[in-house]
């Protein structure tokens, strides 16, 4: 097995300490960068490493920051650090694990795109991560590397960490804006589809993940080329029934066989029944897909996505509708209400299948399940309503069985006629 | 009433965005950690030092899990009940915590001394099921070692 990139020092106790980081060879990408690099180099020497936002949409990196008009006066970084998709916690390991990665990361990425003032959205339960930061931040400011004239040249910066308050929507780029700019965590209409075109405060913005930032001090210090030749190096969140559950890094790529086992094997030695690829937003795959690379494009083949590639692994104990009842009722939880698809279609997707639970299932439930999926699908501004029905298509065509036997086993069955006629006018109306 | 620390740290958190909206949540929370909570008169004297309308200031606070705008015990327990948690035993857990304070998962103990919140995944799945108490994670956690932890809250 390769050594780790991105986890290579996590465990280091002393890691979040400046020396420690610089003994390391921390820094040394952005002393590089500042020195023999103009800013577009830089984003070069990104596009070429193929490096794909590790927050959720995958969006090639190199082509985000080439959005960014070079001329406009302001600008703005605003680093994702909102990490909420059920499953994954890669992030919070990288912060509490090696925080001035990010710092170098974050500055690689100003000094490319022209930025002199940087957000750092973090969730208000990152309580470690954000004292490990803000450590982080105010040593890496002591030592020039970041603030005024950084390493004696005319590049500049400021960084500063700002809390969010709890709603898993801040994770999407625009919510994440609408509350770093004060207000309720709303997604924005789109177009404009780029924040880097109109971002923060209508100002060209690069929106990064902290992931694919604390990849970037690597690929400015060693080549692209390199990168790639590591796999190119992949973050998996990888837990639920494993026996040690972990972040595991792994070439992108890998299947999910191979994490689970590099996770220790399933709890109990059990056999898979099923595995969400990239946290609960993406399709559940049933076990016959433990050899599938998990990558992007084999993944959207399957109808499912890598997502934050959160692996969350259920054994063959496992109740799949329990579980997807609870996963769509985490997002009518976390839906902000502001588009009518998702704040209703997350209520009574969960009502039928709370009834389902409860032995009240009516035979025609699954056709009307069948029917809100459709109905939440390309209907909102932002994905979390579209993050329902993944879960429910693999729940109605790959573990049917286990939806039929609760509605068989109803204590009264009783069938009422469908009169929802979602997506078609009513019939005089 | 705000105190002058509070007041000073509004003022500074005011001075790192171009708009002073963008204070508004940094400084919500700041209230809240002195005072606990953010109470009606807090929300108004926020809005007061950042030229906001206590409506706008109000709409956001409430739109936000963890801006409390009712008084919350002494503590507040965080308890995951998300899929890893949930596969990994959080059911159990959350039903002997609830035995252990007499009180549901949304409530406060009458004595005033611990919230018990619910909550979705705290990005602790390697930990699961995990807990964070006041600031502190905690897991993986048997349903009687997170009885234990909130038994000795003060």
């Amino acid at each position: 097995m390769a050594e780790p990139v991105l986890l290579r020092y996590v465990r280091e106790p002393d890691q979040g300490e400046i020396e420690a980081y610089e003994r390391r060879g921390g820094y040394a990408a952005l002393r590089r960068a500042l020195r023999e690099l103009s800013p577009d180099q830089v984003t070069d020497l990104v596009d070429r490493s193929q490096l794909r936002g590790r927050g959720g949409a995958g969006f090639p990196t190199g082509r985000k920051w080439k959005f960014v008009p070079k001329d406009a006066p302001v600008k703005y970084l605003v680093v994702n650090a909102d990490e909420g998709e059920p499953g994954t916690f890669k992030d919070r390991t990288l912060l509490e694990g090696d925080p001035h990665l990010l710092v170098e990361g974050i500055a690689l990425a100003a000094y490319a795109n022209g930025v002199r003032t940087a957000y750092v959205y973090i969730r208000r339960e990152f309580y470690e991560a954000r004292r490990k930061l803000e450590t982080a931040i105010a040593q890496a400011y002591q030592r020039g590397y970041l603030g005024q004239r950084i390493l004696g040249t005319d590049f500049s910066l400021d960084v500063y960490v700002h809390p969010g308050a709890g709603a898993y929507i801040a994770g999407e780029e625009t919510a994440l804006l609408e509350s770093l700019e004060g207000r309720r965590a709303m997604p924005r209409l789109k177009p404009p589809y780029f924040p880097a075109v109109m971002g923060l405060y209508s100002k060209p913005t690069v929106l990064n993940n902290v992931e694919t930032l604390c990849c970037v001090p690597w690929i400015v210090r060693e080549g692209p080329e390199w990168w790639l030749q590591q796999g190119p190096p992949q973050l998996y969140s990888v837990s639920g029934h494993v026996d040690r559950p972990q972040v595991v890094e792994a070439p992108l790529g890998t299947t999910a066989r191979e994490l689970i086992e590099r996770a220790g094997g399933v709890r109990g030695g059990r056999q898979v029944k099923a595995f969400y690829p990239g946290g609960t937003s993406s399709r559940p795959l049933p076990a016959r897909h433990l050899d599938v690379p998990l990558r992007h494009e084999e993944l959207a083949q399957l109808g499912s996505m890598l997502g934050s590639a959160a692996v969350i692994v259920m054994d063959e104990t496992t109740d799949m509708v329990k579980v997807i009842a609870r996963v769509c009722e985490f997002y009518r939880d976390e839906s902000c209400g502001k588009c009518t698809p998702c704040r209703e279609g997350t209520v009574w997707v969960t009502q039928i299948l709370d009834r389902i639970l409860h032995g009240r299932g009516r035979p025609e439930d699954l056709d009307l399940l069948a029917s809100l999926a459709r109905n939440m699908t390309g209907t909102c501004f932002c994905p979390l309503g579209e993050s329902v029905p993944p879960s429910l298509r693999a729940g109605l065509e790959d573990f049917r069985e286990e939806f039929e036997a609760y509605i068989r086993a109803a204590r009264e069955p009783v069938s009422m006629p469908v009169r929802l006629h979602l997506g078609a006018p009513a019939p005089g109306g | 009433m705000l105190s002058e620390a509070v007041k000073r740290d509004i003022e500074a958190l005011r001075g790192r965005y171009p708009v002073a909206q963008s204070a508004l949540i940094p400084a919500l929370l700041r209230v809240q950690e002195e005072q606990g909570w953010v109470s009606p008169e807090a929300m108004a004297e926020v809005g007061r030092l950042l030229g906001l309308p206590v409506e706008v200031v109000a709409e956001v606070a409430s739109f936000y899990t963890l801006i409390f705008t009712e008084p919350p015990g002494r503590h507040v327990v965080q308890l995951c009940t998300n899929v890893s948690c949930m596969l990994s035993g959080a059911e159990a857990v959350r039903e002997r915590v609830e035995r252990a304070l007499g009180i549901r998962a949304g409530q406060t103990t009458p004595d005033g001394r611990v919230t018990l919140l619910a909550v979705e995944c705290l990005a602790a799945c390697d930990q699961a099921p995990c807990m964070i108490v006041d600031q502190q994670r905690h897991g993986p956690l048997s349903p009687e070692e997170a009885a234990r932890l909130v038994e000795e809250l003060d």
